[in-house]
């Protein structure tokens, strides 16, 4: 019963939602269930946290690879949290400060790395080997061109409109707006199919990957 | 710049170089810089949870001066809002996690969130993701005319994005399609689809360079101007 | 020919170094170059100015600092332009770190207009959950956010007592760095509640959301840093966008050279029937 009864719950808990829809009556039990799901989700969030803390906090204890960087994590991790609580997340707290002057730069810059890394790795590795390379190669460039000013200031006042599908923001547009949504779209569709199999999977407990080990 | 101001901003320069150090070789800099940034984060997370959701919807409605324990012990009147004990329960059992023995206790909450979830994805993705995207292909016209103070002109912009739209969507959606061998027509349909996907990619391509490009120019602007011009400024050099 | 072998096997940090100059030295001299406005942001841009004053926006903050370069550049030209045009605005987020990023957004404009909290506006603060949220802010706004992100009643805002649940909402604008974000507010508010959403996001995500540009389920799209740029100039913001626009122009430019470059030695030196010693366009020996 340890499995049959959260798939039950599962079944309960998803067929409420769907219900909903369409039976407006229920309307007022799905709010409430969906004011649950609000405070677990807070639950699972501390989850992740703790279960953070309790791997850096055995890293140090059994002195493994960069354990003392281990301390500076536990550190950083009650500093900011003792901060937020009890002194509070408003504007000029000492919250606030660490996250305008710790937290905003060091999240900024482990992305700003990766302009370096993909321009690396377009060098690298970006080659027109066949048909399908040169094509998305060829509409990377292109897109690439019309999304900055420098694809279209040489472009003159008298340039004739008839000749406007030779610019890059032109080229770019008709990308953008027509192969680019065909593929998307494509994707969107059968992505969503996978999801409403998944899910109607779940909620018909053929799918119990969720539950763990036995 | 005021004193505290200077001083954070030297703070951030210095971490956002730690970090950019990786760029020449892994070293303790940036090691340090990662490891305080994942603590910090975590504490960011916990912080917000705590303010944002535990106190407004499940301390305040079961024990704020307004609650419904204390307005069960004032007034003998049982609240709707007890019923917020079950969100508590469920979430506690989530903690159960951490000791194995009983681990198994934290399947109800799992499971009531991703029952919840599951019926809700099923209903909106189906609608917004499926079929409003099949109704937005299907109500395209391949053949767009427009009526201008002259008359009737075949629109041919129109028509051809309109046509290669509905091609591009089909042949995709066939690539996708692998219960058959995509052989004869089935091979060159999905071919095409292969085409317009590509395409797509290099577009997204495209926007994801210039994605990360805008990244490091933020980075770099703060650099210059808050840091190097805001230290030249306090220290009246400029 | 040993010149193409070596740019074949160039040291990735030279290619770093070479990106880091493209971008700084536009930074240091501004060529000013021109942003030209497309027809995606002039949607939102009217969609904003054909509101009556007074209407309620909903501004979504779904983004964190490693999107903020892009994302929040948009999010000050369009509260400029909601509160030059006296709307209401409600800010929220779905994810944590975009309310701490309202709260400086509005710490700007709190210096260029004159606005009474809970008036004019209010930041509700975040709430994890992405979808269910926005599904439960279709019933009811005080059930999902009581209190507001500083502690207070919501129940004791003017502003919160015209926004009973999303219906009262006029326009959303959804700024957001992923999922949760622009397709949460689509799926749920625009196909379940049939609001208006409008959307400013990174432009790594900007490719997948023009689907729904083409139905009509998002009205209008500003993405990446060309979006925030072209927004700042169709309302005449000052804003720091447009100054960064040449050093991405340089940038793109210079990656684009290394991909032409990187092709041309490529194909050199498959012509010359040697693929180079060891480097990424080598081929095992047969």
């Amino acid at each position: 019963m340890r499995r049959e009864i959260p798939m039950i719950v599962a079944f309960v808990a998803g067929v409420i939602i769907i219900l909903e829809f369409f039976v407006p009556s229920l309307r007022s039990v799905a709010s409430q269930v969906q004011n649950w799901y609000l405070v677990v989700v807070a639950f699972a969030i501390l989850v992740g946290a703790f279960n953070l803390l309790r791997m850096n906090y055995m890293k140090v204890r059994d002195r493994r690879a960069d354990w003392p960087y281990s301390i500076i994590l536990i550190v950083g991790l009650f500093t900011m949290a003792i901060a937020g609580i009890f002194w509070g997340i408003g504007q000029g707290t000492v919250f606030d400060w660490l996250f305008n002057y710790l937290m905003f730069p060091m999240s900024s810059t482990m992305f700003a790395l990766l302009a370096f890394f993909v321009a690396s790795a377009a060098y690298r590795a970006f080659r027109a080997r066949a048909v399908d390379a040169t094509l998305l190669l060829v509409a990377a460039i292109i897109v690439m061109l019309g999304q900055v000013p420098i694809g279209s200031i040489w472009i003159p006042e008298w340039w004739p409109h008839s000749l406007v599908f030779l610019t890059p923001d032109w080229l770019k547009d008709r990308i953008m707006e027509i192969f680019n949504t065909a593929g998307q779209r494509a994707i969107l569709i059968g992505a969503s199919l996978g999801v409403v199999s998944t899910s109607l999977r779940i909620l018909l407990g053929i799918e119990r990957s969720y539950l763990g080990e036995e | 710049m005021d004193g505290l101001t200077l001083f954070g901003t030297w703070i951030a320069a210095l971490l956002t170089l730690f970090i950019l150090s990786f760029l020449y070789k892994d070293n303790p800099f940036y090691k340090f810089a990662e490891y305080l940034f994942v603590g910090v984060s975590a504490g960011f997370w916990i912080a917000y949870n705590f303010h944002n959701l535990l106190v407004p919807n499940l301390i305040d409605p079961l024990f704020g001066a307004d609650g419904a324990f204390p307005k069960l012990i004032r007034e003998g009147q049982p609240d709707f809002r007890l019923l917020t004990i079950i969100a508590g329960l469920l979430g506690v059992t989530m903690l159960f996690r951490f000791f194995p023995k009983v681990a198994w206790v934290s399947r109800y909450g799992i499971a009531f969130s991703v029952g919840l979830g599951a019926g809700l994805m099923f209903i909106v993705y189906l609608q917004a993701n499926c079929i409003y995207q099949i109704w937005g292909t299907i109500t395209l016209s391949p053949v767009v005319v427009t009526e201008t103070a002259t008359g009737w002109h075949f629109d041919w912009g129109a028509s051809v994005a309109n046509t290669l739209l509905i091609v591009g969507v089909v042949s995709a959606l066939v690539y996708f399609y692998f219960s058959k061998e995509h052989k004869g027509l089935l091979g060159g349909t999905a071919r095409l689809g292969i085409w317009f996907l590509m395409i797509s990619f290099g577009a997204a391509f495209g926007y994801t360079v210039m994605a990360r490009i805008s990244l490091l120019i933020g980075r770099m602007e703060f650099l210059i101007n808050d840091w190097i011009k805001g230290t030249l400024i306090a220290l009246g050099l400029l | 020919m040993k010149f193409v072998r070596w740019l074949a096997d160039i040291d990735r940090r030279i290619i770093f170094l070479v990106i880091a100059v493209s971008v700084v030295v536009p930074l240091l001299v501004p060529l000013g170059m021109r942003v030209k406005v497309t027809s995606q942001t002039k949607i939102v841009y009217e969609e904003v100015e054909k509101l009556p004053a007074g209407s309620n926006v909903l501004v979504a903050f779904d983004y964190d600092p490693a999107a903020a370069p892009e994302v929040h550049p948009m999010a000050l030209a369009f509260l400029h332009h909601c509160f030059a045009k006296k709307h209401k605005v409600i800010i929220m987020a779905l994810w944590p770190q975009g309310a701490q990023l309202a709260v400086s957004a509005m710490g700007e404009m709190m210096q260029e207009f004159d606005l009474e909290y809970g008036r004019d506006y209010v930041n509700l603060g975040y709430k994890p959950g992405g979808d269910i949220v926005i599904k439960s802010l279709g019933a009811s706004f005080p059930k999902v956010f009581p209190r507001d992100m500083a502690g207070a009643s919501t129940a004791d805002l003017p502003i919160m007592a015209e926004v009973r649940n999303l219906k009262d909402i006029d326009l959303i604008m959804a700024l957001s760095a992923g999922d949760p974000g622009i397709p949460a507010w689509v799926r749920v508010a625009n196909a379940l509640y049939q609001r208006r959403v409008a959307g400013g996001c990174t432009a790594v995500s900007a490719p997948q959301f023009f689907p729904y540009l083409q139905t009509g389920q998002l009205i209008g799209l500003l993405g990446g840093l060309k979006g925030a740029a072209e927004y700042e100039t169709v309302t005449a913001y000052a804003g720091k966008a447009s100054s960064r626009m040449d050093a991405q122009s340089i940038a793109h430019v210079v990656i684009i050279l290394f991909i032409l470059f990187a092709n041309i030695s490529y194909f050199i030196l498959r012509k010359q029937g040697d693929e180079g010693s060891g480097g990424p366009t080598a081929r095992p020996p047969a």
